[in-house]
């Protein structure tokens, strides 16, 4: 297969990948973005009151103004298309989704972070057809039902706050000793009466017949179940950075870049939250990404590629 | 062509999906699953699931804000 080399591909489309495009268009590098979706973690983002030029502004209308600002110029955005694999080889760069194969001489990984899952029984079976990953979407279809929101952090006692106000009964099912997450909302979930709070407790597994109907739970040695019908898996995120084990990553996962977003690959760039950069901010991982796309330039114009 | 949307006011694919549809000049019926307890109960029938959003195009059911999937609905429906 004769497949035409790009100079550089850019994997993710959230703040990181997005920044990263604009600067690429604008040195008139020759480059493609690929990505599941725009707009990444920013989509699901509340209220952002940090993002410099807007005092307030939503996470889907930032996410708009991002997919404005990469249409003005035109960028080819392969969307959806989820990367399989990268294959490096000869200062070449080899990227697999589920629909294509793509070759370039430079990489952006910018794929950033997804929902971590629990790995239980049930999980995946129910999926969507009680449980869920997004209590901010999906939690007014579970009005009038009891529900169990797993996790103990602050997206956790968030979602426990939302629900306690549309479902009779919401179990918080925390896996350590107390919750950590604000102290202003752990006091609120503890002072709500439909909220029963479940700490040093794990879940076993999720059953029901074509929709969840009871979860499974351990607490010590005792194992009891609890009958609801919504599963919250709220226990915080992953990087998306399973598909390749060529670039190195740190204990959790997170791809290990130097000041310029250079990996251990030469020509193999990384930016954002799938990145072990200090802090996971929407601002932080625009940064990155930028800098991401000036390293990469910069590579290109040292150096020169024998293929040609 | 009747288009339908089952859809929740926090939900970011929602957005998304109404937002393409509006782009195309398509017109649809949006319906908030948070406020009607007869619609919810209608998504969950039609679609066999409990997430959002959940579009019915003339009789098809597309689960979730699926790009290609609705674009494939939307050529063969005005193709007929």
């Amino acid at each position: 297969m004769a497949n035409k080399v790009y100079d550089l591909l850019i994997l993710g489309a959230g703040p990181a990948g997005i920044t990263a495009s604009v600067y690429a268009v604008r040195k008139k590098i020759d480059f493609l973005v690929i990505t599941r979706d725009i707009g990444g973690q920013t989509t699901w983002s509340g209220d952002i009151e940090n993002y410099t030029g807007y005092q307030f502004i939503t996470g889907p209308q930032l996410t708009r103004k991002f997919q404005d600002h990469m249409d003005s110029y035109g960028i080819t955005v392969k969307m959806p298309q989820a990367v399989t694999a990268i294959g490096y080889n000869d200062a070449m760069f080899t990227v697999t989704t589920d629909e294509a194969e793509y070759l370039s001489r430079t990489l952006i990984i910018a794929t950033g972070k997804q929902p971590r899952r629990l790995g239980v029984p049930g999980e995946e079976e129910f999926r969507n057809r009680g449980v869920t990953y997004c209590a901010t979407c999906d939690g007014p279809v579970f009005k009038d039902k009891p529900v169990a929101i797993i996790g103990g952090g602050n997206s956790a006692l968030d979602a426990a706050l939302q629900m306690m106000k549309i479902s009779p009964q919401v179990y918080l099912i925390n896996n350590t000793a107390t919750l950590h997450g604000d102290a202003v909302m752990i006091e609120k979930v503890e002072n709500a009466k439909n909220i029963e709070i479940r700490n040093n407790t794990r879940i076993k597994n999720i059953q029901g017949e074509k929709f969840v109907k009871k979860i499974v739970i351990g607490q010590e040695s005792r194992e009891t179940s609890l009958d609801v019908e919504g599963v919250f898996i709220e226990i915080g995120l992953t990087p998306n950075s399973g598909f390749t084990d060529i670039v190195r990553k740190n204990e959790h996962g997170e791809i290990i870049v130097d000041c310029h977003n250079q990996t251990n690959i030469q020509g193999l760039f990384a930016a954002g939250d799938v990145t072990n950069v200090p802090e996971k901010q929407i601002i932080i991982a625009a940064g990155e990404g930028a800098k991401a796309a000036l390293s990469a330039f910069r590579h290109l114009n040292l150096n020169t590629f024998e293929y040609l | 062509m009747d288009i339908k949307i089952f859809s929740t006011p926090t939900c970011p694919y929602c957005h998304q999906a109404k937002e393409y549809l509006s782009g195309k000049g398509v017109p649809y019926t949006d319906i908030d699953v948070s406020s009607d307890d007869a619609a919810r109960k209608e998504m969950v029938e039609v679609s066999g699931q409990m997430g959002v959003p959940v579009l019915v195009i003339d009789t098809q059911v597309v689960v979730g804000f699926d790009k290609n999937r609705i674009d494939s609905l939307l050529e063969t429906s005005h193709g007929k």
